[in-house]
């Protein structure tokens, strides 16, 4: 079936219909990752969005269920030059087309994504209408586009309860598990056993056994040091839209985590006395959040170390008195360089985001800038002076994306570490 | 970090001859390093034994030694030149040895100098495989179980321990030379052993057989300051157990999720952390296709095929990056070229696929095993861009200039569907077409892909582009179904086959009633996210065109020569690139169209446009739909490029230079006969045929010997001296396998002095560099023998003689540009054998040695300038004061089944220079140069034909005189004795042991001369003597006119004092 795209500016892109056919209409961004589509249809910051991939084979490596960024798919649309009829993995269980279906996802395939990623890098980020209906009227259709806003997404994506997992609970992803079992040798198995007996969590202990002799010594380090070895953080986890893989990076390194869905009180959370505070990424603008911007005021002031990623970052910001503006057209894809101004290392990052802090709203006196964006000089990143709170822009948990900066969770880890020993 | 200031000079080591395994794309990474070190100020020095190459040009490089690459010549120029600093990862694995080698000596400590981007510590770590081993058990990179072994003994019972079958890998050796898997002991005896002598330490690798598993690359940079990315990654259709050169290879990965993309990437980043890499590398994988587990299966701590195939792929220039992190840069200091908004501190995002397709010599070696194994055996490569995968692989596969334009390939009538899946299993060049065969048979998919170990995604695109057969030959041609098949790139010629249309109708249905062209898109690097200008381009259907058409200055298309094949190399490249800039310097806009990603010519930043799209009519002419060139010059492109010619004259595009008429004039039997005669010049005498029973009678009207080839063929491809009326039945069988346009030639076979000279024609004036003299005599294609300039033995009147027919030849051909002319002398008179009005092999070693830019001169003098105001003379130029002597490489040790025997048709893969003030000089280096180091044991084996014997007397003489004990066989044996040389008998191949198998596997021969028989006889002994001593490593020479040259340079004992020039310096 024929399907359209039309933007607000009037240009329009003809399809083939994919996924539900249901009318849509959406604020239309563009990825640029070659892999894991899957991952960004199940990230909860894209609720309210209709995602082009720039890549123009999608579809490929089908539908691998363990890599869900969340329950379900949360953009309105899907919108791709090629969707493969043949999906080849081992973990596939199902295709795309159906898991769109499934999920209720209206796409279209067989776009110029090229063409419609030129226009909204120069036009930048504008509202579309993914629709089967051979006749319309144009004028009508524009209208409403023009005045379509993304509103309330926060909510919507949020837990609805709080729970809470508790460290023995982690269950190493199947890739881990892989790696763990062909990996395993006699030396390793010793040194497993020697760390669950000094009670290391199984995270931590999935993760050494994943990096050969270095990894081994490392763990009977950490089975020989009393206070590391059972260290077990309680975080507070807000969730704003969060993805799977920062409870998975919590886990793995021994934290008990709560989910708080976002319009806790800070009142809450703080009389649980967690060690930490992550705030996780989401959708929307961030300016909208007044209410959870003014929790978050109590929350840093409490003390209590804080990482916020993504949305929780601009929150912060917010919080802090600074400032953030929409982008033209945003950063999302897998190849975002950001800078530790503080090192001078650069590192690939994973990026979904059309809302920046602005550079001239932070007080040095409250935060100095942590990281930017190797290409085009934005800010990636914050670190609190008065508190200890740090916040990056960019997705550590990566999922799609490059795992470079994943030793961000351990710096929070540090952070809470130091606080402790502070107090 | 900013640059390091330390370094100043820096000495940049090339790769040497084009051999399989280590072809264009060093000289592609090289060029593209100088440059990127000039940039910066520096002084490079470079040296490289092959003068094929760009790299070798004053342009590029400030000091350039075209000079053997061996550790001595190295040590003599540090020391001459004393270079700070020594940058030997561009050279591909030859430089890196090299530069090993100078390091473990001490050398470069004493001197000062240091290795700069890889340190030697990394590549000690990376290359050997202990250490390497070691590392990545230290930092939990996974390998496939293995055990360095020194004897076969060890590798036998490391074997029975992992079980069979087993990979056998030799250490640092080409393109995984004499590796190969072993299923049995015996298999493992024979491979292992030849291993075990290619490996310069004596090492070979046994390992875990993981042939089957995706075969899954990184190409990755590290800075000094440790940041990472990778460039991208490529899957190879074939599975491993075939060499990744020899794989076709799709970029980036189909059919890997995010984690196994991210879980492998993660793994390379970790490698070369640890590795302490400071540069570009190449991370190989297997990764099993049911599970997450994965193998490292070799790092290269350098630039490689890969990489130039990467760096194309993706617009990321790598070789430049790597040389500016070198130097001290961090990623994010360095501008990304292309968008030139970035910084090269990211990972290039496509939107869109890449396909390589490898091209193999098996045309040239019809005897040699097509059989693909971990033994590279591809002599080059084409590329192509689309936007969809069916398309990419359908470009690619016109790109290889095979006469296949779909996936229809091969005569399966006669199978039935048992033999098809036993052909399946068959890992060969033409599998994949066997693969689309199958799947007309409806066999299902996922048994192909069981049997191919071929992943089922890449199985089912072959099935899309076989249903688009089906479509064509049975549905309507309907608007829908042309723009289908069009996004596949089924090319014009294949839809009109298939739906039973004339081309034309095809063509007009296309253009002027559907309205379908296809959009020229740019290589960005950012999947569009950021605006960028580069001129790099290619074609797809149903987009938008993104090429900025400009009108300002007059065009001119520069069509490039396609894939490196035996026959036409790198030097047509030189060619191409050298128009491409001359023509661009006189104000001209320049547009190259090229499919090969090893080469300069395909850098972006070559011409003022690059089209990276196959080299066929149709192709070219979407170009010309959009551009409008004013003119387009084919000379330079070797065949591929002469080819296009009546194409382009039909799409009104001018041939700028010498007329279409008269590069057919040259080729045309007749009217060059024609020509000839108004010029009173003789020729051998000849009669076109195109019957075999025609060319007997022909053969037995001139009197044998006779030379029977084709027209339009490179490389004398086809080419025979046939001695009997057997000889012509049998070649002409071979030549009219290939359905064939053009008449065939036989002529008579004259045994004298072959000359060859090089020209530039303004019309009236010609200006001829050098006359270049043959070694070997009349039979042996003039790119397999030894040339020498200025020519050593043809009289002053003689030259005259030459110098006359060129000009007459230059005139009535109305040459405007390069002509390249082969005489023959015999009995004190000058024949003329062939004409090929435009450039050739010898142009760039020509212009090096003799400082005349022919291309350039060529390139002015098509313009319309004139020879006499470009300030080079006229005539005959002076003889340089050098003596330079072109020295053929093969690859031989690569194709097993080739018969090494020299004839009419073109073998060499590459070559080498040796310049020096005398000929004995030269003529050592040369030898030098393609890798035969003389004396070791004193030990050789002559076994000459009847026809040769007595002459083989003389070479007998010579080596004994040299202390050389002789064996031969029987019948060379005996007359070498009645001549009172002392040889010593020796039993041929198939008799009682001793024989001079046991002789070759006893590693004490330092030398093998055979001269073959006539015919292609496989079963003959000395086909099997010249196999046994190439595969056991021992220099073969088959032409008793090489081994009187190489004794002479034995005899000179030039070995001590080599002297070092600087091509540079050479001028008028």
């Amino acid at each position: 079936m024929k399907a359209f795209l039309i933007l607000e500016d009037g240009h329009i892109f003809t399809g083939t219909a994919i996924g539900s056919q249901r009318e849509v209409i959406s604020e239309i961004v563009f990825n640029t990752s070659m892999t894991g589509y899957l991952e960004v249809l199940t990230d909860p910051s894209y609720a309210g969005q209709a995602v082009v991939m720039t890549y123009p084979l999608i579809g490929n490596y089908g539908v691998c269920h363990h890599d869900m960024e969340s329950v379900q798919a949360w953009p309105d649309g899907l919108i791709v030059r090629e969707l493969s009829r043949q999906e080849s993995n081992f973990r596939s269980t199902q295709g795309l087309n159906d898991f769109l279906k499934q999920n209720g996802i209206t796409g279209i395939a067989g776009v110029d994504t090229r063409a419609l990623t030129k226009l909204l890098r120069e036009s930048g980020t504008m509202n579309g209408i993914i629709t089967t209906k051979e006749s319309y009227c144009l004028n009508e259709i524009l209208e409403k586009l023009k005045k379509y806003r993304v509103t309330g997404v926060v909510q919507k994506v949020t837990t609805k309860q709080k729970r809470t997992i508790n460290h023995r609970a982690f269950v190493p992803t199947d890739f881990e598990q892989a790696k763990m079992t062909y990996m395993a040798s006699p030396q390793l198995q010793e040194a497993i056993q020697q760390a669950k007996d000094a009670g290391v969590c199984s995270g931590e202990i999935a993760m050494y056994s994943m990096q050969g002799i270095e990894g081994i010594e490392k763990l009977k380090l950490h089975s020989n040091d009393k206070n590391t070895a059972k260290r077990h953080y309680t975080i507070a986890l807000m969730d704003f839209g969060t993805k799977k893989n920062i409870e998975h990076c919590l886990l793995k390194r021994g934290c008990e985590v709560t989910v708080y869905p976002a319009d806790t009180k800070a009142e809450e959370i703080l009389k649980t006395s967690p060690d930490g505070i992550m705030l996780s990424n989401g959708p929307g603008d961030p300016a909208e959040c007044i209410e959870i911007i003014a929790e978050l005021q109590k929350l840093y002031q409490s003390k209590v170390p804080i990482f916020a990623i993504c949305l929780g970052h601009q929150l912060m910001a917010l919080a802090n008195g600074f400032q953030t503006e929409k982008m033209k057209y945003g950063h999302r894809g897998s190849n975002h360089p950001v800078k530790d101004l503080s090192t001078g290392k650069v590192y690939l990052s994973s990026q979904n985001h059309g809302y920046v802090v602005v550079e001239d709203s932070i007080d040095k006196e409250i935060a100095s800038v942590w990281f930017i964006n190797a290409n085009d000089k934005t800010i990636e990143g914050l670190k609190y002076k008065k508190y200890p709170v740090m916040t990056v822009q960019f997705h550590p948990e990566a999922c799609a994306g490059p795992k470079d900066s994943e030793f961000l969770f351990d710096e929070f880890m540090a952070l809470i570490a130091f606080s402790k020993s502070g107090k | 970090m900013p640059r390091n200031d330390r370094i100043k000079k820096v000495l940049v080591i090339g790769s040497g001859p084009i051999i399989i395994g280590q072809a264009a794309e060093f000289d592609y990474a090289g060029t593209q390093a100088c440059r990127s070190l000039k940039e910066e100020g520096l002084t490079v020095v470079l040296v490289n034994s092959n003068p094929a190459t760009i790299m070798t040009d004053k342009d590029i490089a400030d000091i350039v030694y075209i000079e053997p690459l061996t550790v001595q010549v190295l040590k003599k120029i540090i020391l001459k030149e004393k270079p700070d600093s020594i940058l030997p990862t561009l050279g591909g694995q030859a430089a890196l040895n090299l530069a090993m080698e100078l390091e473990e000596s001490g050398f470069l400590k004493e001197t000062n100098t240091n290795l700069i981007g890889t340190t030697s510590l990394t590549i000690k770590k990376a290359e050997d495989r202990l250490e390497f081993k070691n590392t990545m058990e230290k930092i939990g990179e996974p390998c496939a179980p293995s055990k360095i072994v020194t004897t076969v003994e060890d590798a036998i019972s490391f074997a029975e321990v992992i079980g069979y079958p087993v990979v056998v890998r030799p250490a640092y050796t080409l393109g995984g030379s004499g590796g190969g898997i072993a299923h049995f002991k015996e298999e493992l005896l024979d491979i292992c052993s030849n291993g075990l002598r290619l490996s310069r330490v004596g090492q070979c690798l046994i390992e875990r057989c993981i042939a089957g598993w995706k075969e899954i690359e990184y190409e990755v940079m590290r800075d000094g300051a440790g940041n990472c990315i990778t460039v991208c990654n490529m899957e190879n259709l074939d599975p491993v157990g075939v060499h990744t050169g020899d794989s076709i290879v799709v970029a980036p990965s189909q059919t890997l999720s995010d984690k196994e993309y991210q879980m492998l990437r993660t793994s390379a980043f970790r490698i070369i952390s640890e590795l302490n890499i400071i540069g570009g590398c190449n991370v190989q994988y297997a990764l099993k296709p049911d599970s997450f587990e994965y193998c490292v299966i070799e790092v290269n701590p350098r630039v490689s095929r890969s990489s130039a195939l990467a760096s194309k792929a993706t617009g990321y220039p790598i070789a430049k990056v790597a040389a500016k992190i070198a130097l001290g840069y961090t990623l994010d200091e360095i501008k990304n070229a292309i968008t030139k908004k970035t910084v090269a501190d990211f990972e290039p995002a496509l939107d869109y696929c890449v396909v390589k397709i490898p091209k193999w010599p098996f045309d040239k070696f019809i005897m040699a095993k097509r059989t693909l194994t971990t033994q590279m055996k591809a002599t080059g490569e084409v590329m192509s861009i689309c936007n969809n995968f069916e398309g990419a692989l359908m470009k690619a596969i016109r790109s290889l200039e095979q006469n296949i334009y779909s996936m229809q390939y091969g005569n399966y009538t006669e199978n039935t569907e048992e033999e098809i899946l036993k052909k399946l299993a068959r890992i060969d060049d033409r599998r994949i077409f066997v693969i689309a065969e199958a799947i007309r048979r409806n066999i299902e998919k996922s048994k192909i892909a069981d049997i191919t170990k071929i992943d089922l995604w890449f199985i089912d695109k072959i099935a899309i582009l076989v249903e688009m057969e089906q479509r064509l030959k049975k549905e309507p041609l309907s608007k829908e179904l042309m723009l289908e098949a069009k996004r596949l790139e089924y090319p014009d010629r294949i839809i009109a086959q298939l739906s039973g249309k004339s081309l034309n109708e095809v063509k007009r249905l296309r253009k002027e009633i559907y309205q379908i062209y296809p959009a020229f898109q740019i290589v960005d690097t950012c999947a569009a996210e950021f605006e960028a200008e580069t001129p790099y381009y290619y074609s797809c259907y149903g987009s938008q065109t993104e090429v900025s058409v400009q009108r300002t200055k007059k065009k001119v298309l520069v069509l490039g020569s396609g894939p490196i094949r035996i026959g036409q190399g790198i030097e047509f490249d030189y060619c191409s690139v050298h128009a491409a800039w001359s023509l661009h310097q006189s104000g001209y806009e320049t547009i190259i169209i090229n499919n090969n990603p090893e080469t300069v010519s395909t850098d972006f930043d070559i011409a003022d446009k690059l089209y990276f799209e196959p080299l066929t009519p149709e192709d070219v002419e979407n170009i010309v739909d959009l551009e409008h060139p004013d003119g387009a010059v084919v000379q330079f492109g070797g065949q591929t490029a002469i080819k296009l010619t009546e194409s382009l004259l039909k799409m009104g595009v001018p041939i700028l230079g010498t007329s279409a008429e008269n590069v057919d004039a040259a080729e045309d039997r007749e009217l060059f006969d024609e020509i000839l005669e108004q010029c009173c010049i003789p020729r051998p005498i000849g009669k076109t045929v195109f019957t075999t029973k025609q060319a007997i009678a022909a053969a037995n009207e001139l009197g044998y010997p006779v030379l029977i080839r084709p027209s339009y063929v490179l490389g004398g491809a086809g080419m025979q001296i046939a001695i009997s009326d057997q000889d012509v039945t049998e070649f002409m069988e071979i030549i009219n396998r290939n359905v064939q346009e053009h008449p065939i030639l036989v002529d008579k076979y004259l045994m004298g002095k072959e000359v060859e000279v090089d020209a530039v024609c303004d019309g009236e004036e010609i200006l001829i560099p050098g006359i270049m003299e043959h070694i070997e005599r009349a039979g042996i294609h003039s790119g397999d023998s030894i040339s020498v300039y200025p020519s050593q033995t043809i009289s002053e009147k003689l030259q005259k003689v030459i110098v006359d027919y060129t000009k007459k030849l230059a005139r009535s051909l109305q040459v405007i540009g390069l002509i390249n002319i082969q005489f023959i002398v015999f009995h004190d008179e000058v024949y003329v054998i062939e004409v090929n009005p435009r450039s050739s092999r010898t142009v760039p070693y020509i212009s090096k040695v003799t400082g005349i830019p022919i291309v350039d001169l060529a390139s002015k003098v098509i313009l319309g300038k004139k020879l006499k105001d470009l300030g080079y003379g006229t005539g005959l130029a002076k003889n340089s004061e050098y003596i330079a002597v072109k020295m053929p490489v093969f690859s031989f040790e690569k194709l097993r089944g080739a018969d090494i025997g020299l004839g009419p048709e073109m073998k060499s893969t590459g070559e080498c220079l040796g310049i020096a003030k005398t000929f004995n000089e030269a003529l050592y280096k040369a030898f030098l140069g393609a890798g035969i180091h003389l004396p070791k044991h004193k030990k050789m084996i002559l076994t000459v034909k009847d026809a040769d014997k007595l002459e083989a007397v003389g070479v007998g003489k010579r080596f004994e005189a040299l202390g050389y004990e002789i064996y031969a066989t029987r019948s060379t044996a005996k007359i070498l004795q009645q001549n009172g040389i002392d040889a010593i008998p020796v039993k041929k191949i198939d008799g009682e042991s001793p024989t001079i198998m046991d002789l070759l596997l006893g590693h004490e021969i330092d030398l093998v001369i055979n001269t073959p028989t006539q015919g292609r006889d496989k079963s003959r002994d000395g086909f099997l003597i010249r196999r046994i001593s190439i595969e056991t490593g021992v220099p073969c020479l088959t032409s008793l006119d090489t081994a009187n040259a190489l004794l002479t340079s034995l005899e000179s004992n030039m070995k001590k004092d080599l002297s070092l020039i600087d091509i540079a310096t050479i001028k008028r």
